[in-house]
């Protein structure tokens, strides 16, 4: 089942102010996203990760194209009703305590008054504020309000959720935190779609992810899939201070740390120095194939040879 | 009436009330009514026309300066802030928002014209020790204050569905000082010819006629009001608002929140 539908959204705008003239923000971008899934939108600053999500949330409005969220028009209000956005670096009235502001957003979607307040206790303990949901939010930290964030994202429990740039702003404790909460939502059959340029964050956490660069998709498909070329080479690790020179011209790259060498050979010599290390008598700690990594893939991408044969969808 | 918009005016009523700068407008009102206890004291026989007159204009001035500076940053702050982004990612229509935002700023010019009335009437309890029928009249100034601020705040709204704080502030400043002298703008227009008589005529009839909302000079002369002026101003000020908000909406429903 297809849970975000994006049908040629782009979005031109009008710069300058005597002499108005036309930026490209997004190019015509198509991508599908199906129920269950967390979708990484991965691109530099300025790529239109944030565009694209505000055209979705119907912030902005589009140049050319449409897109479609649980089978409903972006415009629809009870497609609305459904998801949940976090935009990048949010920001609260700050005059309202943490329960307040999740009461009135609570209002807003349409959670029944006798629920409310249980979903609104709820949420923030599931991101970790339960002990001060009655501090006004002036006195919050960066890292709390991103945590406010998420909670007035999930409250009204949408089956869809739009996060710009979750982590951002968060300790390594608290980055931990969200990807857990991530996973959580996940497991609860929820949809994420979430904009992000820290590549870890997506390689541990998306089935899928995108790549958008200068307003244009650059490559889409599963982590795995993109991460999967095997190129060609080995990496075997064992345990010795220094290289026999028997071994030595087996071995392509090398390093030795302590009292482990790691060294990377062609498939073609693994077989060779395996029997050669066995000669020698050294333990072998582990033969992995060398892959590529996914900022290695977003790279790669982002360079405009590539981008030519690079869309895909 | 959608509820959305009543909990987008009662969040818009909240946060007036728990801004410092409209508990500082009320002390000044306080004030102003104290000095008119004062100038009621050495006017000899006249104690009761000054408190009228000087009450009153400072509930209107008062009263416009709020609906005027928070009127403007009704929307300009909240896409400033980017605090609108959540609010309009729900089940929340851009027109809701407006007339939510309307209603409780109206809401907070109600509440605070309300108590200051009080510090009117008990300046002119003070000076006058007792009430006479007459000074019934001043509930009907006071109301067309509160339409008056009802235009005031539909103007600033508009101004700020498109324009920057400052911009918006001089603009809505700006016809509010002119719409006080429509009067004597559509005199002027009527006086003049050819070309002239029709701009003058143009921008009489498009500025807001807040000079007729003004009766407090002849409230303060114990005057009666005609049930036909009350029903006149409360008709226009109900089109004219009703004509900015439709225009306020106009425009934020095709405006990209950048």
């Amino acid at each position: 089942m297809i849970a975000i539908e994006i049908l040629g959204l782009a979005k031109t705008y009008s710069v300058g102010f005597w002499r108005k003239r036309a930026k490209c923000a997004l190019r015509p971008l198509n991508l599908t996203i199906h129920e269950g899934e967390i979708f990484g939108f991965l691109g530099a600053n300025g790529a239109g990760k944030t565009t694209t999500l505000k055209l979705l949330m119907g912030l902005v409005f589009p140049t050319a194209g449409t897109a479609r969220i649980l089978g409903m028009e972006i415009n629809d209000p009870r497609m609305k009703a459904q998801i949940g956005f976090l935009p990048e670096q949010p920001y609260f009235y700050d005059y309202l305590t943490a329960g307040e502001l999740l009461e009135y957003f609570a209002q807003l979607s349409g959670v029944p008054s006798g629920e409310r307040r249980r979903r609104v206790a709820a949420v923030l303990t599931q991101v970790g504020l339960a002990d001060i949901g009655n501090l006004q939010l002036r006195k919050f930290s960066k890292g709390m309000l991103q945590r406010v964030g998420i909670a007035q994202a999930i409250l009204h429990n949408p089956k869809v959720l739009f996060f710009d740039e979750p982590m951002s702003g968060l300790d390594p404790v608290g980055r931990r935190e969200v990807r857990d909460l991530m996973e959580e939502l996940k497991q609860a059959g929820k949809t994420i779609f979430f904009s992000t340029h820290i590549l870890s964050d997506a390689e541990s956490l998306c089935d899928r992810v995108a790549i958008i660069h200068q307003g244009e998709l650059r490559g889409v498909g599963a982590v795995a899939d993109l991460t999967s070329s095997v190129e060609g080479k080995v990496e075997v690790v064992w345990l010795a201070s220094e290289i026999p020179a028997s071994i030595r011209a087996l071995v392509s790259e090398c390093h030795i740390s302590g009292d482990t060498v790691r060294a990377v050979v062609l498939e073609g010599n693994q077989d060779a120095l395996i029997d050669a290390l066995r000669r020698e008598r050294l333990r072998i700690v582990s033969v992995t194939p060398v892959r590529t990594s996914l900022e290695e893939y977003f790279v790669r991408k982002l360079k405009p040879s590539e981008a030519a044969a690079g869309i895909s969808s | 009436m959608s509820p959305r918009i009543l909990h987008i005016a009662s969040n818009t009523f909240r946060e007036a009330v728990r801004d410092r700068v409209l508990y500082n407008l009320i002390a000044f009102a306080v004030l102003i009514s104290g000095a008119a206890i004062l100038v009621g004291q050495i006017s000899i026989g006249i104690e009761r026309l000054v408190v009228v007159n000087l009450g009153l204009a400072a509930v209107s001035l008062f009263g416009v300066v709020i609906a005027i500076f928070i009127g403007i940053g009704l929307v300009s702050k909240e896409i400033d802030k980017r605090t609108l982004y959540t609010v309009l990612s729900r089940p929340v229509h851009r027109w809701e928002f407006i007339a939510g935002k309307f209603l409780g700023l109206a809401g907070t010019l109600v509440v605070n014209t309300f108590f200051m009335a009080i510090g009117v009437f008990g300046a002119l309890l003070y000076v006058s020790h007792h009430f006479q029928a007459a000074d019934g009249w001043i509930l009907v100034a006071l109301y067309f204050i509160i339409l008056e601020f009802l235009i005031v705040t539909s103007l600033a709204l508009l101004f700020s569905s498109f324009s920057s704080p400052l911009l918006s502030a001089v603009f809505a400043f700006s016809l509010f000082v002119i719409g006080s002298f429509a009067e004597d703008l559509r005199g002027f227009a009527s006086a003049a010819s050819g070309g002239m008589r029709w701009l003058a005529s143009a921008a009489a009839y498009a500025v807001p006629n807040l000079s007729s909302l003004n009766i407090i000079a002849s409230v303060a002369h114990s005057q009666p009001v005609s049930g036909q002026l009350i029903f006149a101003n409360t008709l226009y000020a109900l089109v004219y608002v009703g004509m900015a908000l439709c225009g306020a909406v106009l425009i934020f429903e095709r405006r990209n929140l950048k």
